[in-house]
Formats: structure tokens, sequence, C-alpha cells
């Protein structure tokens, strides 16, 4: 059995999180199929060619994914925010950090993973092949996780903020882009039959930058909106 | 040294600090301009291959310094005020938001109207252009934000983490969209290789850089004031201030 508080602390909050995600299923269907709808979208823009449907999915599959995150993201620290949870988290004795980085690992649970699995199966549909299903799997495991954490500090400057449903996506758009770039380059390599340890290399970096940075605007961003 | 800096950053100290500085910025930047854009105008001449168009980098490049320039002033302040509570400093990257939206805004103008003749199009996906535009993205990002607080202090410092977060982006998107532009396009423009640029060209050019700073440095000013004057307006020193005013209009 664990003692350690701050395990305790996370552990709590992420089954409590998970718990009231499960049940506003509906919600976690919804992200869901927008991504799902997004991608549809694509063929209607740029034709049925299959040659071309093969080149654009990794980019079509990340650009859906970023506004499907971004989409969901409210759901972070929305609905605490109202009912005044939030604000008693953060009065509380135990290390905020810890409450948000708990957030953001059931944010990503709930979203990223459904993601992630959505997409292989889209993958397979659209004949990809093994290799760009292995870039994009890897990449998506390595990104959904930075969507999550950026997020989480855009999410709580504008928490309970009027019109911050249309703020969001303009605060966080651009700072997804490098991670975009990256992500897509290594599919695209992977597609063509070369490496893409790099790029992975450079995800991961920007991943355990944002580990190590994002829960700290995180808490410095709520405790700003509580004043 | 820090007693002096305590005493103007109390913001009435600094209103009127401010009201004897910006004539001199200003009219700094008045001259610089004139004796700027005669240089670059009249006396520097045209390029052997870009011919008179060349002339637009004494706006463009201008602006573009003062783009990332005016960023980091305003993180700068925005972490000052966060930091030490300096209600200035918070005027003061609220001020700089637009200005350097407008800069980043006429680097990528003027940068179209050049690349129009030159490249033979408005526009490419080239790095720095991209990088820019991105920028611009970030600029309009943060004000959204501002003006979506009410509460002017809680703005300001929502305002410094979103600039702070933008400072530690800014490099990662810089190089990853000049990797991304490179890896995509290899030797679509070759532009300004080497630019060992001519005495005669440089010196205008700096001149222009100069009265940019000026501009901004008056114009911040300005904005900051009536930033202060909002922010404090509850205050006596400004109510004495406005009462002044009046019974000298009248």
């Amino acid at each position: 059995m664990h003692t350690n508080p701050l395990y305790n602390v996370f552990t709590t909050m992420l089954k409590r999180d998970l718990f009231f995600g499960m049940r506003r299923s509906s919600e976690l269907a919804n992200s869901l199929i927008f991504f799902l709808i997004v991608v549809t979208m694509f063929p209607f823009v740029l034709g049925t060619e299959p040659a071309l449907l093969r080149d654009i999915y990794p980019g079509v599959i990340w650009v859906a994914a970023l506004l499907s995150v971004t989409m969901s993201l409210d759901r972070m620290f929305n609905s605490d925010f109202e009912d005044g949870t939030l604000e008693q988290m953060l009065l509380s004795q135990h290390p905020t950090t810890f409450i948000v980085m708990a957030k953001v690992v059931a944010h990503w649970l709930l979203t990223g993973v459904p993601l992630i699995i959505a997409s292989m199966f889209l993958g397979v549909i659209f004949g990809l092949s093994y290799e760009s299903l292995q870039a994009i799997l890897v990449t998506l495991l390595l990104g959904t996780p930075v969507l999550s954490l950026v997020g989480s500090a855009a999410t709580a400057l504008t928490v309970g903020l009027r019109g911050g449903a249309m703020l969001l996506p303009l605060i966080i758009l651009p700072l997804y882009i490098p991670l975009l770039i990256f992500s897509v380059a290594a599919v695209n390599n992977a597609s063509q039959g070369l490496g893409f340890t790099g790029e992975i290399y450079f995800i991961s970096a920007i991943l355990v930058l944002t580990i190590t940075l994002a829960p700290f605007a995180t808490v410095l961003s709520l405790r700003i909106r509580f004043g | 040294m820090f007693g002096k800096f305590d005493k103007y950053a109390a913001p009435e100290n600094f209103y009127l600090l401010s009201c004897k500085v910006v004539p001199w910025f200003a009219w700094a930047c008045v001259l610089l301009t004139i004796s700027g854009l005669a240089g670059g105008l009249f006396w520097s001449p045209p390029d052997y291959q870009q011919g008179e168009s060349v002339r637009i980098i004494y706006i463009h490049v201008p602006s573009a310094w003062m783009s990332i320039f005016i960023y980091m002033v305003m993180a700068s302040a925005g972490f000052v005020g966060f930091v030490w509570k300096v209600k200035i400093a918070d005027a003061i990257a609220r001020a700089s938001a637009p200005l350097g939206a407008s800069f980043t805004f006429l680097a990528l103008a003027t940068g179209s109207l050049w690349g129009k003749p030159m490249w033979g199009t408005w526009w490419v996906w080239d790095a720095r252009l991209t990088s820019e535009l991105i920028l611009l993205f970030l600029y309009l990002g943060y004000m959204a934000l501002q003006s979506a607080i009410e509460d002017r202090r809680m703005a300001a410092h929502a305002g410094a983490i979103l600039a702070m977060i933008g400072v530690v982006n800014i490099p990662i998107i810089h190089y990853s969209v000049e990797w991304w532009s490179t890896l995509h396009q290899g030797a679509t423009v070759s532009k300004m290789d080497a630019p060992s640029i001519h005495v005669s060209m440089l010196i205008p050019l700096l001149l222009m850089a100069f009265s940019f700073k000026c501009f901004y440095a008056s114009m911040v000013l300005v904005r900051a004031r009536s930033e202060i004057l909002m922010s404090e307006r509850n205050s006596s020193w400004a109510s004495k201030l406005a009462l002044k005013r009046d019974s000298q209009n009248a």
C-alpha cells in the first residue's frame, strides 16, 4: 500500500476525474465523433483519389486530433470551476501541481487514447502502409500528451471567461505548430520508407519540456484566475 | 539606483516623468525618420538586381526587428509586473501588444508588396514569412485574452503568463518552421544570400531602425499613460490631475 500523501492526492484526483468523465460518456463520444467528422470532410474538399488521400492522411489525422483535443479542453476545468470545486482544490493543503497533473492525465486518458485508437482504425481502413501506421501511433502517443499539457495551461487562463470557447483555440493553436510539423514530417518520412528517429527525438524533447513547465504554468494561471 | 527606480515605479511619478520624456522621443523619431527616409529614398543607390524596389527594406527590416523586440519587451514587462507586482510594467506590457502587432503586420505587408515584383507572388510559405505570421497570431491571441478579462490586474497577469509561454515557444516555432520549410521546398527562393550590405544602404537602415525604436518608445509611453490613468482613476492624484486639466481648459 502506498502511503506517500503526494501519490494519494494524485491517484484520488485521477480516479475522481476518470469517474466523472466516464459518467458523462456522451461528451467523450462527442469529441470522438467530431474527430471522425473532421477527417471525413477532407475527401469532399480534396477529392477521392486513393493515392492522394494516402499522402494527406497523416496531416488530416493530426489536424483533426488538434481540433478535437482543443474542443475538449474546456472539460478539464470548466465544471469544477462552475461549482466551486476548483477553488477549494486550490485552497486545499495539497500541492496544486499534483492535482493539475492528475487532471491532465485524466484528460489524456479520456481524450487522447480514444483518438489514437480511432486513428489506427481509420489508417487501416484507408490502406496506409505498416510503416506509416507505426509512425502515426508513435507520434500520437508522444504528441497527444503535449496537446493536453499545453492545453491545460491555456485552458486555465481562459476558464470561466465570456467567449472563452473561441478564445482558447486562438491562443493555443499557434503553440501546437512545432508539434504538428515534426509529427507530420515523421509520418511522411515513414511512408517513403525513410527513418524518422530524428523527428521522434524532437517530439520527445517537446514532451519533456512541456511535462516540466506546463504544470507550473497551469498552476500559476489558475491562481491568477482566482485572484 | 534602486531607490530611483522605486520612485519612478510609482504610477504617479511615472506619469509625470513620461510626460516629460515623450516629446524627446517623438522629436528624435521625426528627425531620424526624415534623415533615414531621405538617405534611403534619395542618396542610397538602387540595388543592381532588385532595382528601386529594394528601398522598401528601409521600412520592412526595421519593422521586422521591432516585431520581435516588442514581444520581448512585452514578455519582460509582463514578468516584472507579475513577479514584483509593478503596476507600470503591467501597463507597458498591455500597451505594447497592439504596437507589436502593428509592426508585425507592417513587416508582413511590406514583405508581401516587395515579394510581388521580386518573387512574382504575394505570399510564399517561406520560413521567415511563416514564423512572422505565427508571431502575429501570438500577438493577436495575447490581445484577445487581455480584452476578454475585465479585471485589469488579472488580465495583466494572465497576459504575462501567456507571453512567457510564447517566449519559450518562439525559438521552438522559429526553428521548427525553418526546418519544415527547408525540408519541403529546398531551392525555391534563394533570397538575399550573403547580404554584405553597402554602407550607403546600411546607414539609412540603421537610422530607420532607431527612428522606429523612438516611435515605439513614445507611443508605448503615451499608451501606458492612459492605461495607468484608467486603472488609477479612483486614486487622488489622478483626479487631481484631471481637475487641473479641466481648470486649464476652462
